[in-house]
């Protein structure tokens, strides 16, 4: 669906990173984990695009008017990269934005009785708080692997801890948690696990490649969250496509991220090309 | 002022179309992932994904860049194949009743001709229009879209093998496009579409590296638009065909400007990809500016540019 939304909230929560917090029609609630939208950030031809951020969190609120009823709203995170993004971030309380979606394929939340592994980096949290709050809801443990640069990359954590979420992190400076690579916890906790796990991840290319190795190694489920240039987020432009498993030169084999994604199996997709 | 609503049907070469608005090769997917977003009885005509013989997979990622005004892409013509066409998307052709209008290509005029002769035989099929000028192929059309002897050839080898209305798109990236045009009528073409997108490029300064996996793209967009309006006002005038205006086309007035300068329909492009229900807005608003300026008939503006 397409739907004018008004911001409700804009504000840095480190640097460079944004959380804003969006009105959305009474329908939106029924987003999943894992889904996007294309957001328009003004009527300009300069950025011409829309731009495409995961859904952060879902809830509703009642307006400060009496009898008001209480109202579905959204939230999305983002980074500052681009002039995009930076006018995003210059906007405030009341402007309104022009919002396509949900958009995507989201995540499957499988069997009630494993451990759900968690695992992202930098901004790549984005879609996986949404998805967190609906595996706590179901009986199996649910542990967050969160990786950055710096402390200042690791975001809204004492949130997924609020949810009853079991939180390590790791910061290639040290600066939070342990110094490295998120993986590195990832592995560690993967050497002690008793039963079944699924993995979810969202985050740079080579994070992502790395636990997409990890699972394949221990043949533990792994679904990713990917990140594509696109120009419509309806599978027509065919701009963000990704390599799937049978991919080659000679037997191309292109899915599309807006559509057919962004949540993919990791063994569904080729990586390293 | 009027009561009567505006006539807004044109005729394309013989196909009717309630209005002017058709949306552009390559924007609009299949027509089917826009039904969300767009009522098709509310468009002229919708033309699919550029088709080959074989499916195509396209180029490497990265695909699209954005740049100020509009935006470049080197998808490659991905598409999925003249069977696969047949089979998965002509059932939805099949229930709406709104022109379709098939892209095509081929690598050589063999294939172009056997193209169009298949097409021929989908009834579901209102016209073909021939893609002779994709940028980001190596073949697919841009040695037929430069040369008006090698237009002429492929053009006349597509009219043997279809009685349906054949539409050929032009390509802006030539010396002489009227050249091109005449090259294409003479050859059997009952109508042209322009332009199609202009050969540009991105750059990352910080990696020195082009931004495109290919290089280079095809730039289309709302900074595309003066140059399209020149090109269609020109071939309007040499040929005799109905033209069919593209580029940057982002709302009615941009519509109408095209229509001024000679165009019998337009193509809405990149514009669908910011607001998939464009095609039908700018359909809307034309209506709305034919009442407000008192024009009982949308036939009656094309060409009608005073210079």
């Amino acid at each position: 669906m397409q739907f004018t939304s008004m911001i409700l909230s804009n504000v840095e929560i480190s640097p460079d990173y944004w959380r804003i917090r969006l009105t959305a029609p009474q329908p939106f609630a029924a987003a999943t984990p894992g889904q996007f939208v294309m957001v328009g950030i003004n009527n300009t031809i300069d950025p011409l695009l829309r731009r495409p951020l995961a859904v952060f969190d879902i809830g509703t609120y009642t307006p400060a008017q009496s009898g008001a009823v209480p109202q579905v709203y959204f939230e999305m995170l983002y980074k500052v990269v681009g002039k995009g993004t930076a006018l995003l971030s210059a906007l405030h309380e009341t402007d309104m934005l022009d919002i396509l979606g949900p958009l995507g394929t989201g995540f499957e939340q499988g069997d009630e009785n494993e451990e759900k592994l968690i695992v992202g980096g930098g901004i790549g949290l984005a879609p996986l708080y949404l998805l967190a709050k609906e595996l706590v809801t179901r009986k199996s443990p649910v542990r967050l692997f969160a990786g950055g640069r710096t402390r200042d990359d690791i975001l809204c954590i004492t949130e997924f801890k609020r949810l009853g979420v079991e939180c390590y992190t790791a910061t290639e400076d040290g600066s939070l948690g342990e110094q490295g690579y998120v993986t590195v916890a990832l592995n560690k906790h993967l050497d002690n696990l008793k039963g079944k796990a699924t993995i979810y991840a969202c985050g740079p290319d080579a994070m992502l490649h790395a636990v997409a190795k990890i699972a394949a190694e221990r043949h533990i489920p792994c679904q990713v969250s990917l990140e594509g240039y696109m120009a419509c987020g309806v599978g027509a432009c065919l701009g963000c496509v990704a390599p799937g498993k049978g991919h080659s030169q000679e037997t191309p084999d292109y899915r599309c991220v807006c559509t057919e994604g962004p949540v993919f199996e990791a063994s569904e997709l080729k990586w390293g090309v | 002022m009027q009561n009567n609503k505006p006539e807004m049907s044109v005729d394309l070469c013989g196909i009717p179309l309630r209005n002017p608005i058709m949306t552009a090769s390559g924007t609009f997917g299949y027509g089917e992932e826009f039904v969300d977003y767009v009522d098709l009885l509310s468009i002229g005509a919708f033309v699919t994904k550029g088709l080959s013989l074989k499916p195509r997979a396209g180029n490497p990622t990265p695909r699209i860049v954005e740049t100020p005004g509009g935006m470049l892409n080197a998808i490659g013509l991905q598409n999925v194949g003249i069977d696969a066409f047949i089979a998965k998307k002509i059932p939805f052709v099949r229930t709406v009743n709104t022109p379709c209008i098939a892209n095509f290509f081929g690598d050589t005029i063999d294939e172009y001709a056997e193209m169009a002769r298949r097409l021929d035989e989908i009834p579901e099929v209102a016209a073909l229009e021939m893609n002779i000028s994709c940028p980001n192929v190596k073949q697919g059309g841009i040695v037929f879209g430069t040369d008006p002897a090698c237009a002429a050839s492929v053009v006349a080898a597509c009219r043997a093998a279809t009685k349906k209305p054949l539409i050929v798109k032009l390509s802006p990236n030539v010396t002489d496009v009227v050249a091109m045009a005449r090259a294409c009528v003479d050859a059997g073409a009952d109508s042209l579409s322009l332009i199609n997108t202009l050969i540009g490029m991105a750059i990352d300064l910080k990696k020195r590296r082009p931004v495109l996996a290919n290089i280079t793209g095809g730039f289309s967009g709302p900074a595309i638009k003066p140059v399209a309006l020149r090109m269609v006002w020109q071939v309007a005038k040499a040929v005799k065909v109905p033209i069919i205006g593209i580029g940057g086309i982002m709302n009615a007035t941009d519509a109408l400007e095209f229509i001024l300068a000679g165009a019998t329909a337009v193509q809405v492009g990149t514009a669908s990809f910011i607001n998939p229900g464009a095609a039908q807005t700018i359909a809307g608003e034309m209506e709305t500016w034919l009442v407000d300026n008192g024009v009982a008939d949308i036939k009656s503006l094309i060409g009608a540019l005073k210079t």
